[in-house]
């Protein structure tokens, strides 16, 4: 057993868990972040993307010691209160999810596409970095038209901060 | 149309949860003590279970139990069934094996259970079953079905001599035979509908939880059909008495089929739940999902079809073999049956069809519906021997198909199906002038200047969905009606809740279902709430799947708010002292036509309710149910077209335009309707191109992990053109025909059409991989 330290959604947290425990686990089974999925465990479907200092990982993929010290931030912690992260905004307001399972996952990876590419995107773009994550339901079309949305909102909303 | 009606794209009332991480998926379901199973599976394709050895693993730290396939045997739950009765040519009835939940005795597919271990974690539960010994005394294997049925091959199960399960027929024989005998050409194919595995993101999950007191059974499981689940599990598997077992579906993350059927899994969760008297959980992982989900299609079809010398259609011949590896699920038989020949007719006036399926045991994981289910082996047959015919008879795809498609309705095909609407010629144009068929040429012209090879193929699908009229299927052979239910719960406040028996696992129904109350009331949606997925809340009803839960269970609740509407108008009509008949629904008012009496909607929900001035002999509250079932199956059906281009040098597709036309009848919500087409256009790509579910001759699975399985992925799909054509469907008063798996239903034919057109072949089989397309080009 080991003390993992990091910051989840902002909050300071320290969870003791087994030596083996992947990020997922810690999030869902201690600390009851059911928001990230597990679809594959072979880190291919993107179901379990998280950020971590900023950056998509994969909390399937490592242990929870990994992150120790790290800043997460999951699904459940990009709204600000009700307000929503204009990435979430956009997959409703595109219908960019169906069944909703690889959707947490979606949108993590896409904020993170937006901020990587500074917002500056083509379909093909978005189509080439949304390759390690899978969805069944949408075909990806509107998923696709909902990362583009958002990272014009995206932009908009930074320049007004 | 108000702004939230029928007809208005609604952005997702449920889309809420998903989006913010608050989705409630088994999963996510913790119950106080829960324990952790986790399976014991056969390695082996085919084996002598001789012994297992469970004494370590007893010993280990946090195990409480392993429980084998003998003891669920010996405690006398029921084996798993098959709930559709096909009858061979021969008179007799299909031959069947037994499935017991664990295997007791022997194995016949590789990742199917034979013990279970239940352990405080799930990390504890699978360290103590690596513990386990299991003795197998390995057994030759087939997992070929041309292999199963030769003589000398490994028998499955000694109830199903020379491994089939049945030989059926449908249609006229002779009169088909006199019609090749007549004809002028006659176009021969060969094809494969390769094995796909349905990969809902979700995998499947159960937890059981026996209340010893009560002597009750609360599961929570990923099902598209609770209400289904609960009647099986208790009538044929002994779990428990229907009154004392509470099936929950919460959120289900997708299905696509998968999830109709009721697996072993769920039915030793609830056994174990009571056997170590705490609550159960059971996750699958994605390797489990791919050695035990239901498989799909796998199909091998030699067809011909005879035309005469005005390239009229005059019979068709089909003889398909359907793999329905080592054990018939739920709904396996009607697949490669009833909805997979008859719908061989496709769009086209056949005066004569006659076809023979041999249902045949291998030893792969079993078959049953996914997205489709027979209909896009149908459509894909069809579609590529009209494409395979103009070529050979030199005309033009699309002019052939034309010139013999059904126009007049409602048409009788000689298999079954009785057409009620359609306009065809009206989606073949809407697509073609999408696509812009007419300067294909100039186009291919420009692009071999280029040095690609640029194909463009057409298909032209229909499908049976809906399903269906009980009376129907019952007579086909059917175990279960197939109707709906509904009950609308108006509130003395005047909210209303809609009880309903489908069940949403992506489809929308919390949104589309509250445009028809908002279209009727002229309430707000946000006023509505929809319940589904709870036996212990909602009356028995049918579930989701095969496109039905618009054509089938919305048109329930229609009838369920009729029956409601009527009631408020009569308390309406007595308040503002006029007829009922004067009385109107306008804006969550009820009106008295011509005036401006009116009253609104939750006066009257209050008046039901405090019952101080109704009519005479009314009774109180506004609550009515009802029970809704079809007369006939509906018939979406569209023409795709997809162009695209073929690298010679690598074999590599790209995709240039992909237009969808499709009449579903009337739509409720666009947008989500749209999101059904694309999500089903992609599944039949992913056929078409990228999926197969591969076992070596000794019966491995070869992909079972999505590093070996091709999943499309956004790099691989392209966007699309959608279009709609409308003939409202007769069948149902909403004129709905759905619209769930029409994508997957015609998709995959077009791409290899044009694939096929691209590169001058008539023979390339799915999933057309670079390798394959490469080495097609290169054998000539």
């Amino acid at each position: 057993m080991s003390t993992v330290k990091m910051t989840v959604n902002g909050k300071a947290v320290a969870v003791d868990v087994e030596d083996r425990t992947l990020l997922v686990q810690l999030l869902r089974d201690h600390l009851n972040l059911t928001g990230t999925h597990v679809g594959c465990d072979t880190s291919q479907c993107g179901a379990c993307v998280v950020h971590m200092d900023g950056r998509a990982v994969k909390s399937c993929t490592m242990l929870a010691g990994q992150a120790d010290g790290a800043s997460i931030t999951t699904i459940e912690g990009i709204a600000k209160g009700d307000e929503l992260h204009p990435m979430q905004a956009a997959f409703r307001d595109n219908h960019g999810l169906q069944c909703g399972y690889c959707t947490p996952g979606m949108i993590m990876s896409a904020i993170d596409i937006v901020h990587r590419h500074g917002g500056q995107l083509d379909e093909a773009t978005v189509r080439t970095e949304l390759e390690g994550n899978i969805c069944r339901c949408t075909g990806y079309h509107n998923i696709v038209k909902a990362v583009l949305d958002a990272a014009g909102r995206m932009k908009v909303s930074q320049a007004a901060e | 149309m108000g702004v939230e009606g029928i007809g208005a794209s609604v952005v997702r009332k449920e889309d809420k949860r998903f989006i913010t991480g608050k989705g409630r998926y088994v999963d996510d379901i913790k119950l106080l003590g829960m324990t952790h199973a986790h399976f014991i599976r056969s390695p082996h394709a085919h084996a002598k279970v001789k012994g297992i050895d469970s004494s370590a693993a007893l010993k280990m730290p946090g195990v409480v139990a392993v429980l084998t396939g003998q003891q669920i045997v010996d405690d006398k739950v029921g084996n798993l069934i098959c709930g559709w009765a096909i009858t061979s040519k021969d008179g007799s009835p299909m031959k069947m094996g037994a499935w017991p939940a664990m295997a007791p005795e022997t194995v016949r597919f590789v990742g199917q259970a034979v013990a279970v271990v239940i352990a405080e974690t799930k990390n504890l539960a699978r360290d103590a079953a690596e513990a386990v010994v299991v003795n197998y005394e390995e057994l030759p294997a087939v997992a070929d079905v041309h292999a199963a049925i030769k003589s000398g091959a490994p028998q499955l199960h000694p109830e199903a001599p020379g491994n089939q399960v049945y030989d059926w027929v449908i249609g006229d024989e002779g009169a088909t035979d006199a019609a090749f005998s007549k004809a002028a050409n006659v176009v021969k194919l060969d094809v494969t509908n390769n094995r796909l595995a349905p990969n809902a993101m979700e995998p499947r999950a159960a937890i059981a939880d026996y209340d010893a007191a009560e002597e009750h059974f609360t599961l929570y499981t990923t099902s598209q059909n609770p209400h289904v689940a609960r009647l099986v599990l208790s009538a044929f598997y002994n779990i428990a008495p229907e009154h004392k077992l509470r099936v929950i579906a919460p959120d289900v993350g997708g299905g696509f089929g998968s999830k109709i059927f009721i697996y072993p899994e769920e039915m030793v969760a609830l056994w174990a739940s009571k056997k170590v008297g705490r609550p159960v959980k059971w996750t699958g992982d994605r390797t489990e999902a791919f050695l035990t989900d239901a498989h799909g299609r796998d199909h091998v079809t030699h067809a011909e079809m005879a035309f005469d010398a005005q390239n009229k259609i005059l019979g068709l011949k089909v003889k398909t073999y359907a793999n329905f590896g080592a054990y018939m699920s739920l709904f396996s038989s009607s697949v490669p049956t009833y909805l997979y020949a008859t719908l061989l007719s496709g769009q086209y006036n056949i005066p004569a069809i006659h076809a023979e399926v041999i249902g045949v045991y291998t030893n792969t994981t079993p078959v049953d519906a996914y997205r489709g289910a027979g209909r896009p082996e149908a459509s894909y047959l069809i579609e590529r021997l009209m494409e395979t015919a103009a070529r050979q008879l030199k005309v033009d795809p699309a002019q052939l198909r034309r010139s013999n498609f059904i126009t007049q309705f409602p048409h009788q095909t000689p298999v079954i199906m009785a057409y009620d609407i359609g306009d065809f010629n009206a989606s073949l144009d809407a697509a073609m002038k999408a696509i812009d068929y007419a300067g294909f040429p100039a186009r291919k012209a420009k692009a071999k200047a280029d040095g690609k090879l640029r194909g463009i193929g057409l298909s032209c699908y229909i499908e049976a969905c809906g399903i269906a009229p009980s009376k129907a299927v019952g007579s086909l052979g059917a175990g279960v009606g197939l109707w709906e239910s509904a009950e609308v719960r108006v509130n003395p406040v005047g909210t209303i809740e809609i009880l309903t028996g489908s069940h949403s696992h992506g489809q929308g129904h919390e949104t589309t279902f509250c445009q028809l109350v908002a279209e009727r009331l002229g309430v707000p949606i946000s006023q509505v709430s929809i319940v589904h997925g709870d036996t212990d809340k909602v009356q028995f009803g049918m579930g989701t799947y095969g496109s039905r839960s618009a054509a089938v269970g919305l048109t329930a609740i229609l009838k369920a708010m009729e029956k409601m509407e009527s009631k408020a108008k009569k308390i309406a009509a007595h308040a503002l002292e006029a007829s009922e008949a004067d009385i109107v629904i306008e804006n969550g008012e009820f009106k008295v036509t011509g005036t401006d009496k009116a009253i609104a909607l939750p006066m009257v929900a209050l008046a039901a309710y405090t019952a101080h001035n109704l009519p005479d002999g009314m009774e109180p509250g506004l609550k009515e149910s009802a029970f809704y079932d079809p007369t006939n199956f509906t018939f979406p059906a569209g023409t795709y077209i997809c162009e695209l281009e073929v690298d010679s040098g690598t074999g590599k597709t790209s995709f240039v335009n992909f237009v969808a036309a499709d009449d579903f009848g009337r739509l409720i919500n666009p947008m989500i309707v749209e999101g059904q087409v694309h999500g089903g256009l992609v599944q039949g790509i992913g056929q078409a191109l990228l999926e197969h579910a591969i076992y070596d001759a000794s019966g491995q699975p070869v992909t079972a992990s999505f590093m070996d399985y091709a999943m499309p992925r956004a790099d691989d799909v392209p966007s699309f053109n959608l279009s709609h054509t409308t003939t409202l469907c007769p069948g149902n008063p909403l004129g709905i025909k759905g619209c769930g798996e029409a994508g997957a239903i015609g998709a995959s034919a077009a791409v290899i059409n044009a694939i096929t057109d691209a590169i001058g072949t008539n023979n390339l089989e799915m999933p057309a991989t670079p390798d394959r397309v490469w080495r097609t080009i290169h054998a000539a």
